[in-house]
C-alpha cells in the first residue's frame, strides 16, 4: 500500500516540474522505498498521477538497473565489480563474501535478509574494493571487514 | 605548494554548511556578477580563464554558453551532470559533499550567463546520501537569499531541483540525461541540434558537470587571466585528478593542468604499492586509451599532451596498474561494462559489445582461435565513430589500443596449436 504521505508527496514531485512526466523517476523511487519493489499498484498509481500508461512507466522503470519488479533482501548488497575494484582484489573478495552468505551474485539468501548483486563503478575507487548495501557506502573492503559488516547486520 | 581553487575548503570543519562557505568569501563572486557585470560579461570572464569542461569531453566552457541564443523566447535551463559513473572518477562526489555551495554559486553564476531561471542538478541514484545534502544546501542559500526571487535585489530568479537518476552509465551522456530528467528511457539523441539549442522540453540548454560549474566562483572572483595562469594557455587552471588503482595514497588531487602524470603516482600517490613497477595508466577514466609505463613517464596532465598522446584526460580518473596487472582481464572486465551499460539502440554497440565479450570469454577458457586476437581489434575499429553516440567509440577505446600496445598479454591466452602426434 502507498501511504497517504507517499501520495501528497508525489503530488508535490509533480509539481516541481514544468512538465510532469519529469517527476516519473523520483516517484519511481518513492514506490520503491514504499513497497520494498515496484509493484504493479504503486506503478499504476504513477500512470494514473502523471496521465500515461501502465506499459508506458514499466517500460520506463526497466530501463533503469536501481529498480526492480520483485522484492529483494532486506539488506541489499551492490557489489562494484568495476575496473578499479578489480585491480584491488575485487572478485577474490566478493567470493569471500558469497561464501559467508552462502548464494551466488544475483540470488538471495532463503530468509531474504540479503541479495547481492554486481553493479558497476559507484564512485569509490580510491577507496576499492567497495559494496554499497542499501543506501549506504562501505569502503576499504578486508575479508575481516566484511566479516564484521555482516555481523552487525544480523 | 600548488594553489588549491576547488578543494581550498574540503578539509574544513563543517565544510558542507553555508556559514563555512560564507566565511571563505562564498558568493562573493555572485555578488560581484549580480552587482555590476552583464551575462556576456560573465561569459568573457570565463571564455578568458580556458576553462574547459571537467565531465569528459573537455569542451570549452564559455563558449558553450555562448552558444545559447540570447534572442529566443523559450525558456533556458542550466542542467547539472552529477551522473558521475565513468569507472575510475569519484571527484564530483567529493564536491557535493564537502563544498555543495561551490556547486550552488557556480550555478548561479552559469544561469546568470545564459538566462536561465530553473536548474536542474541531475544526480546518480546511488549517491542518495549526497542528495540530502544538496537540499539542506539549497535551502540554506534560499534562506539567505542567494536562490529564489529577486536574488540579492537584482532581480534575477533562480530555482535548482535536485533530480535523481536511477542506475544507468548512459544518463551521463548529455542528450541521454536529458531524455531521462524528461521521465523517458535513457537513450541518446542524435546531435545536432545540440543541446545549447534545442535540449530540455526542446529549450536551450546547458550541460555541465559538477566540478567545471564549481570552477567558475573563483575565475569571476579573481579573473580569467589568473584562472588561466595557473594552468597551460589551452588548458586553464588546476582540476581534480580521481586516482586509483595500484597507488599507495589513492584519492582525490587538485592539481594544475599540466603536471607531470609520473610526479603525480610518484610523489603526491607515493609511488606503486607493494614496491612494484608501474606497468599502465588509463589516464581519463576508462574510456580513455592506456598507455604504457614509458608513455606515462611523459605524460603531462593536460588536454594537448593526452591528445598527442592518443588518449584523453576525460573525466580526470587516473587509473593505475602495476606490473602484476593482467591487461587482458582489466580489458575483459571493462569490455564487460560497456556491453552492461549499452543502451541498447544501436547494432554497432549493442551488438558489437557482446561480441566482444563473448571472444574475450573465449579465449580466456582456453578456446581462443588464433585469429581472436586480431579480430577484437577489428571490431574495435569497425565500432569507431559508427555507434549512435559515443558509449561505442569508448569501448572500441577500451580495446584496440590495449592490443597494439600490450599484445603479448592477449597471445598468452591463446593455447599453442596442438602438434598432431606423428605415428
Ligand atoms: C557515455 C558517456 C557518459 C558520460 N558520463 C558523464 C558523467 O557521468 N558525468 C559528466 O559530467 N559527464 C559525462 N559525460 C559527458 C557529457 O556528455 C557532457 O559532455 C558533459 O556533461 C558536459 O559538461 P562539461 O562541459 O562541463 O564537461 C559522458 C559522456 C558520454 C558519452
Ligand atoms: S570501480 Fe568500484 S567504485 Fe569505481
Amino acid at each position: 500500500m502507498i501511504s497517504e504521505k507517499a501520495n501528497q508527496q508525489m503530488d508535490q514531485m509533480i509539481a516541481r516540474y514544468p512538465v510532469k512526466r519529469s517527476a516519473m523517476i523520483p516517484m519511481l523511487h518513492l514506490v520503491q522505498a514504499e513497497e520494498g519493489y515496484l509493484s504493479e499498484d504503486g506503478i499504476r498509481l504513477i500512470a494514473s498521477k502523471l496521465d500515461l500508461t501502465y506499459m508506458d512507466v514499466s517500460n520506463t522503470a526497466s530501463f533503469y538497473t536501481m529498480f526492480y519488479r520483485r522484492p529483494m533482501g532486506k539488506y541489499r548488497i551492490q557489489w562494484c565489480r568495476s575496473i578499479s575494484c578489480m585491480l584491488c582484489g575485487g572478485d577474490a573478495l566478493r567470493e569471500h563474501l558469497e561464501s559467508r552468505l552462502g548464494i551466488l551474485k544475483g540470488q538471495m539468501t532463503p530468509d531474504g535478509r540479503f541479495s547481492l548483486a554486481e553493479v558497476e563503478c559507484l564512485g569509490a575507487c580510491g577507496r576499492a574494493p567497495m559494496m554499497q548495501i542499501n543506501a549506504d557506502y562501505y569502503e576499504d573492503l578486508t575479508p575481516a571487514g566484511i566479516d564484521r559488516i555482516l555481523e552487525s547486520l544480523k | 605548494m600548488t594553489t588549491k581553487v576547488i578543494s581550498a575548503r574540503f578539509d574544513l570543519p563543517d565544510s558542507h554548511r553555508i556559514e563555512t562557505y560564507v566565511a571563505e568569501g562564498g558568493y562573493n563572486a555572485l555578488r560581484k556578477a549580480l552587482g555590476g557585470m552583464t551575462p556576456e560579461e560573465v561569459i568573457e570572464e570565463v571564455k578568458r580563464s580556458a576553462l574547459r569542461g571537467r565531465g569528459g569531453a573537455g569542451f570549452p566552457t564559455g563558449m558553450k554558453w555562448d552558444f545559447v541564443p540570447k534572442d529566443n523566447p523559450k525558456p533556458k535551463y542550466l542542467v547539472v551532470n552529477a551522473d558521475e559513473s565513468e569507472p575510475g572518477t569519484f571527484k564530483d562526489r567529493v564536491i557535493l559533499e564537502r563544498d555543495p555551495h561551490a556547486l550552488i554559486e557556480g550555478i548561479l553564476l552559469g544561469s546568470y550567463a545564459i538566462g536561465c531561471h530553473q536548474s536542474f542538478i541531475y544526480i546518480r541514484g546511488e549517491y542518495w546520501y549526497l542528495i540530502d545534502i544538496l537540499e539542506q544546501a539549497i535551502a540554506e542559500a534560499r534562506q539567505r537569499g542567494y536562490l529564489g526571487r529577486d536574488i540579492l535585489e537584482s532581480g534575477f530568479d533562480l530555482d535548482i531541483v535536485v533530480h535523481p537518476g536511477a542506475g544507468a552509465y548512459i544518463c551521463g551522456e548529455e542528450t541521454s540525461l536529458l531524455e531521462s530528467l524528461e521521465g523517458k528511457r535513457g537513450y541518446p539523441r542524435i546531435k545536432p541540434p545540440f543541446p545549447a539549442v534545442v535540449g530540455l522540453y526542446g529549450c536551450p540548454t546547458a550541460v555541465n558537470n559538477v566540478e567545471t560549474l564549481a570552477s567558475v566562483p573563483p575565475i569571476i572572483l579573481r579573473g580569467g587571466d589568473w584562472y588561466r595562469s595557473l594552468g597551460t594557455g589551452k588548458s586553464g587552471g588546476t582540476r581534480l585528478f580521481a586516482v586509483s588503482g595500484h597507488v599507495r595514497k589513492p584519492g582525490v588531487y587538485e592539481l594544475p593542468m599540466g603536471y607531470p602524470l609520473k610526479k603525480l603516482i610518484e610523489q603526491d600517490c607515493g609511488g606503486i604499492r607493494n614496491g612494484k613497477r608501474l606497468k599502465a595508466v588509463i589516464p581519463g577514466g576508462s574510456s580513455a586509451p592506456i598507455l604504457t609505463a614509458e608513455e606515462a613517464e611523459r605524460a603531462t596532465l593536460d588536454f594537448e599532451c593526452l591528445a598527442e598522446l592518443k588518449s584523453m584526460l576525460g573525466s580526470g580518473a587516473i587509473i593505475v596498474m602495476d606490473e602484476d596487472t593482467d591487461i587482458f582481464k582489466a580489458c575483459w572486465r571493462m569490455t564487460e561494462f560497456y556491453e552492461h551499460e549499452s543502451c541498447g539502440w544501436c547494432v554497432p554497440c549493442r551488438e558489437g559489445t557482446r561480441w566482444m565479450s563473448k571472444i574475450f570469454e573465449r579465449i580466456h577458457c582456453g578456446e581462443g582461435r588464433p585469429r581472436d586476437i586480431d579480430l577484437l581489434a577489428e571490431l574495435s575499429n569497425n565500432m569507431f565513430g559508427r555507434a549512435h553516440c559515443p558509449l561505442g567509440d569508448a569501448s572500441a577505446w577500451a580495446v584496440e589500443p590495449a592490443i597494439r600496445k600490450f599484445r603479448g598479454e592477449f597471445e598468452k591466452y591463446l593455447r599453442p596449436p596442438a602438434k598432431v602426434a606423428a605415428s
